[in-house]
């Protein structure tokens, strides 16, 4: 008797478990069409090209999904073009990120790491007080102080500087980068996870601190800086109220690319002269090689996002 | 301090408490001047007397420097835009004489130069005052190292040489070394902003009221600013008061349907995706990790415009013949519904948010242990229950510091809002409008308007909320009380 019920029972279990994986599927495919619709949609803006009766291209946004017709022409037009009176806008904006990010990136995962290694392994007086002390500023919200950020940088000149307004992206990069050892949580987590017993071993062989955190913790720590550099350098390519505020809406020529980008799209709604396709085409160039970074460093990704989320 | 400690059994009991540190900090004073050789009296008055007396140059040398040039800031008063520092901006910061600051063009209607001034005097008057703290500290420890020196002479060491010194700092004070470059930008990129906004509080300074009458000044005012949230009188006007109570409630609730639609679904969509048999598992996750890799600017401003009065979406409704009228679901224009708008901008984040929580609790799901769920199915419990009672169980277990950040991060996400809606629909008359919450307020309120002290205002009670939410989850949390035990 129970050696026929068996094979039904897995038989009716199997196909059970069938209909839940199809489902399962179903749900996921229609997850993945809501999930990526947008996205798609801005690629294919960006290769939109299509005309109005009369000759004049259609650069707003339109109401059909798909493009009638595709095109490069906002390509090349966003590398040419003369936006808020600045020849070839677009190439410089990209520059002037690239800059501001890569400096960010190296000072900000330098803080992140001296700060996180000391809270982490030295002991000293003033450890727990200044971890409070972080967090609680840590809990202003940051537009508060951004108005005094921009008027501390405006008075050293290095923000709304007339005769040198370059300077302000050195303002950008320290507005950008000053705060940043005061978010060592995430590192700090992951350091306290390398055992005591290795720094301690190194002590007694006589090792100075310096020397451990040279050449025993920076070499552990590859995967915590690199989630550093890669949070510091992909920030500015996203961040545009920091960078609106102090470069200013007079210094289009120094503009970080997400600010310019915004002003593409805002720039006169719904008009013809709105440039939606060409801010489509502006992201797709934007993002194509954050998100390559992204993926090839998700590893590393997840790995800082979980460490900072459970250990809390 | 017996009340104290009975309250929270938790803490050690410390040798000493905050008064005795201070009483020792004086007695050490005492005894420094009575015990130390004739340097270190003099140490007292010139810094680095008592290091020259013990033929450590460079730092005497390096102590003497320092005192000169903060007495020399105080005394001359450098100035930047017509604002001095020094002895003058503490005068100034007493905001009793601030007209000398700019005049009033009557051709523009501005202050010419006139608002930018009193924000500096509040600024550097701080600014100032940091100089002054530094001085003291530069003080005792030049009077510390003097004594120190004189220690070592008396059990007969040689004071250290200055190639000693810096041997330490990279050793046994090594965190002085490593925590010097954050402390500094932090205390004039982080701290400075902070105190100097939040003492704009406390002040009347406003630019649409500083513009509009020419006669107002700025000053301080005391609490009048807190007062005219509830009162709608003072230079806030009405907007705060009229307007604090809908933003602040709105917050609360975005936070938590934002919090908790996205955990729940970041949590389900990792079952999901991580369901047994399935296949193309990587695919799945890269999908939804795109969202993530995207920069928000880009991928927000897109599901607007396709929300947008003439965007796809609401052509498609229209073709369908569901709709009539475009519908206007982030509420752009000023006849618009604010509850859809609201209900559109939980719906979106958690397109955003979702993938998050999925990355984050895809690891943990597979980390529970696997007897726990054949337990349960020879007991023969069904799917569903397996999941409400061991799965959910078990990641709201481990999740729960992220839930508490992510609760606190959601009361502040101004990227949301702020592409999504601007904050939309609007009220005329307002700056806050339907959908804003109390960042993007503040960000309205004090970018685009200038009206400084509202927005520190808000700032401050945007602080107080976050803050009193974090202290008591975080106090409680094992992450907090145990932290030693991860060491």
């Amino acid at each position: 008797m129970s050696n026929n019920l068996r094979p039904m029972k897995i038989k009716s279990q199997s196909r059970n478990r069938r209909v839940s994986l199809g489902v399962t599927y179903t749900i996921l495919i229609v997850l993945s069409i809501i999930w990526l619709v947008p996205l798609i949609w801005i690629v294919l803006s960006a290769f939109r090209c299509e005309y109005h009766a009369d000759g004049t291209f259609i650069g707003r946004v339109t109401s059909n999904f798909f493009p009638k017709q595709f095109g490069l022409k906002n390509f090349t037009d966003l590398f040419t073009a003369n936006y808020c009176g600045v020849p070839n806008a677009f190439p410089r904006w990209m520059l002037n990120t690239l800059i501001v990010a890569a400096a960010d990136c190296v000072i900000s995962t330098f803080l992140v790491l001296s700060v996180a290694y000391c809270m982490s392994k030295l002991k000293f007086k003033l450890r727990k007080p200044f971890m409070n002390v972080a967090m609680i500023i840590g809990l202003f919200p940051s537009f508060m102080s951004m108005i005094a950020i921009y008027f501390l940088l405006k008075s050293i000149g290095l923000s709304g500087n007339t005769e040198n307004p370059a300077l302000s992206l050195v303002g950008l990069i320290f507005a950008y980068s000053a705060g940043a050892g005061l978010g060592f949580q995430v590192a700090k987590g992951f350091f306290d996870v390398i055992p005591n017993a290795l720094v301690e071993s190194a002590k007694l062989d006589g090792c100075t601190n310096f020397k451990i955190f040279r050449k025993i913790i920076l070499p552990l720590a590859k995967p915590i800086i690199i989630y550093q550099a890669l949070m510091s350098f992909t920030g500015p390519w996203m961040d545009f109220i920091f960078a609106r505020v102090i470069i200013g809406a007079k210094n289009p020529e120094y503009w970080t690319v997400s600010v310019g980008l915004y002003s593409l799209l805002f720039g006169s709604s719904f008009s013809d002269a709105n440039l939606f396709t060409q801010f489509a085409a502006g992201c797709v160039i934007v993002a194509i090689p954050i998100v390559t970074l992204f993926m090839f460093l998700q590893k590393y990704y997840v790995e800082g996002v979980t460490a900072g989320a459970v250990k809390g | 301090m017996a009340s104290k400690s009975k309250a929270d059994p938790n803490k050690k009991p410390k040798g000493r408490g905050f008064f005795g540190s201070i009483g020792k900090f004086f007695s050490d004073f005492v005894k420094r001047f009575a015990d130390g050789s004739i340097g270190t009296k003099l140490s007292h008055f010139i810094f680095g007397a008592g290091n020259f007396y013990h033929k450590q140059y460079v730092k005497g040398a390096l102590f003497l420097l320092l005192q000169i040039a903060i007495l020399a800031f105080m005394i001359l008063c450098p100035t930047i835009n017509g604002t001095p520092y020094g002895y003058k901006a503490l005068a100034n910061l007493t905001l009793k004489n601030v007209t000398e600051g700019g005049q009033f063009d009557p051709v523009s209607g501005k202050f010419a130069e006139f608002s930018s001034n009193c924000q500096l005097m509040v600024l550097f008057g701080f600014v100032t005052i940091a100089v002054i703290i530094i001085y003291f500290i530069i003080w005792n420890k030049n009077i510390e190292s003097s004594y120190k020196a004189d220690m070592d002479r008396k059990v007969g060491k040689k004071p250290s040489t200055i190639g000693e010194d810096v041997k330490t700092l990279f050793d046994q004070k090594f965190h002085i070394t490593m925590l010097t470059p954050t402390c500094i930008a932090a205390l004039v990129f982080t701290v400075l902003p902070t105190v100097f906004m939040i003492a704009l509080a406390f002040t009347s300074y406003n630019d649409p009221d500083m513009n509009a009458a020419g006669t107002k000044l700025f000053g301080w005012n005391g609490i009048e600013n807190f007062k005219s949230v509830f009162t709608g009188e003072g230079s806030l006007g009405v907007e705060i008061k009229n307007r604090f109570l809908p933003v602040l409630g709105w917050t609360f609730i975005w936070a938590i349907f934002a919090t908790l639609t996205c955990y729940f679904g970041g949590i389900i969509l990792a079952l999901l995706i991580n369901k047994k048999g399935l296949k193309g598992k990587k695919i799945f996750r890269t999908i939804f990790i795109l969202t993530i890799a995207v920069p928000q600017f880009i991928s927000l401003l897109a599901v607007r415009n396709l929300l947008g009065e003439y965007g796809p979406i609401n052509s498609l409704l229209q073709n369908l013949g569901w709709i009539k009228e475009p519908i206007g679901f982030l509420g752009q224009n000023p006849g618009d519904s604010e509850v859809l708008a609201k209900i559109m901008v939980i719906i979106v984040n958690m397109w955003v948010g979702i993938p998050y929580t999925m990355l984050m609790t895809s690891g943990i799901l597979m980390n529970i242990p696997t007897d726990l769920y054949e337990a349960a199915r020879v007991d023969g419990a069904s799917t569903t229950k397996m999941f409400f009672k061991i799965t959910l169980p078990y990641v709201v277990f481990i999740t729960t510091p992220y839930l508490i950040s992510s609760f606190v991060g959601n009361l502040n996400s101004f990227n949301t809002i702020f592409l999504l809606t601007g904050g939309s629909p609007t009220y005329p008359g307002y700056a806050a409008g339907g959908t804003d919450l109390l960042v993007t307020w503040l960000y309205k309120v004090t970018i685009e308007q200038g009206a400084y002290n509202t927005g520190a205002v808000i700032g401050i009670f945007t602080f107080l909320i976050t803050a009193t939410i974090t202290l008591v989850t975080y106090r409680r949390s094992k992450a907090y009380n145990e932290e030693d035990t991860f060491q």
